[in-house]
Order: structure tokens, then sequence, then C-alpha cells
């Protein structure tokens, strides 16, 4: 399969997930915001293995969706359309998304 | 009724589902690329504040999220997630369920669904404000 298919389909695969996990985000603002028992029951929540591991997984997809969106919006005002460099350029959105969730998971977690 | 035209820039024209009939083809092409640009803004700067400037307790982040500007920001955010969702998720269908009766079910679903959570989240943030 050729890397911009590849990279494609993650995209969609991702903001599929990525919706699948709006009401998740919700839950945890909501609580979060409910008192302070509830800001640490968050806390906790981050500390938890399972959680922690589907977090990360919902950083790559929204790595992968984040910057393969902006490569869309580049190709939109044609930069990149040459078919050379729209393969670099998926090959560039595959692995710095994967760059970006092991940065955010050593910054924020 | 029930079939579609593909449309410049991936964007299609759905003739049978009034549910898209008022954002369909090049306009919610452009809606789709407004709303995701505000997103990833909004993702930048709350990554900024995470990194940098993170609550260490319950009354500073309650402060940061009932700043009126981050509030109304937040509220604008999640409008335009759920905006941008609804025009994603509807191309999704378009292109995978080929009946009519099963996609208006389908997006149905996914539309109240989204609805109801953009309903959730906007009475979770006014909340903090009263």
């Amino acid at each position: 399969m050729p890397v911009n298919a590849v990279m494609s389909i993650g995209h969609r695969l991702a903001g599929v997930m990525l919706f699948l996990a709006i009401p998740v985000a919700i839950y945890i603002l909501e609580l979060s915001l409910q008192d302070s028992e509830g800001y640490q029951q968050v806390q906790a929540l981050f500390d938890g293995l399972l959680f922690r591991a589907i977090f990360i997984l919902i950083l790559w997809f929204l790595a992968h969706h984040f910057l393969a969106g902006i490569r869309y919006l580049l190709i939109d005002v044609e930069v990149g359309v040459e078919p050379a460099a729209a393969r670099k350029s998926a090959w560039w959105v595959i692995i710095s998304a994967v760059v970006a969730v092991l940065i955010f998971t050593q910054v924020l977690i | 009724m029930g079939d579609y035209f593909g449309c410049c820039c991936g964007a299609y024209i759905y003739a049978g589902v009034d549910l898209s009939r008022r954002l369909y083809g090049l306009r919610a092409w452009l809606w789709q690329r407004l709303s995701a640009v505000f997103l990833a803004l909004c993702l930048l700067v709350f990554l900024l504040y995470m990194s940098f400037n993170s609550p260490s307790s319950y009354q500073q982040w309650l402060d940061w999220v009932s700043n009126p500007v981050v509030n109304v920001i937040a509220v604008l955010f999640f409008f335009a997630l759920i905006l941008h969702a609804w025009i994603g998720l509807r191309d999704v269908v378009i292109d995978y369920v080929h009946s009519d009766a099963m996609r208006l079910g389908v997006l149905s679903l996914i539309g109240l669904f989204l609805l109801a959570n953009l309903a959730w989240v906007a009475r979770v943030l006014f909340r903090v404000m009263v």
C-alpha cells in the first residue's frame, strides 16, 4: 500500500476514534470541574495504567489527525501537490505523529 | 434520489438525506477547514497551557476555566469540534453506507449523539460561570 494511502486511512480512522472519545473528554472535563474531590479523581484516573495507555493512544490519533490535516490544508493551497513531495510529506506526518506523542508523554504525564 | 455526485475536493453532494441539505458540497468542505484551523489553534494554546502553566490545584483550574475569555473560547471550541465531527462522520457514512434507509438511520443517530454531547458540554461550561 502506498504511504499516502496509509496516512490517509490513518487520518480517517483517527477521526472516527476521536469522535468516539468526545464523550469521554466531556466526562473528564465535567468531573475535573465538579469539586476538588472530582479534580483529584481525574488526577487518580491519569495515574492508572490502563487509562494512561488509552490516553496515549488517543493522543497518537490526535497527533496523526492534526498533522495529516495540516498536510491536507497545505495541499489545498497547492503546497506539496507533486507526487514526490506528497509521498515525502505523508512519511513526515506518520513519523512526526509518533515523535510528537513520545514528547507529549514526557512533558504531560 | 439516493445517488450522490462526487464533487470537487472530496466533498460530496448528496440529494437523498434531509439532514445534510443545509451543509453539503463546497460549503461543508469550507466549514470543515475553518473549524480545523480554529480547533488546531485552540489545541496548541491548551497544550502550551498544560505544558508550561498547568494548574496545581482545583481552584487554579476552576479559575482558568471560569475566566470569561477562556470560557467563551471553550464553548466555541466544542461547537467547532461537534461541527467538524459531524461533517467528517457524514463523509465517512456516505462513503461506506449505501442504502438510503441505513444512511438516514446512522446519520440521525450520529447527529443526535453529537447534539447531546454539545448540550452536555455547554451545561458543564456554563455551570462554572454561575
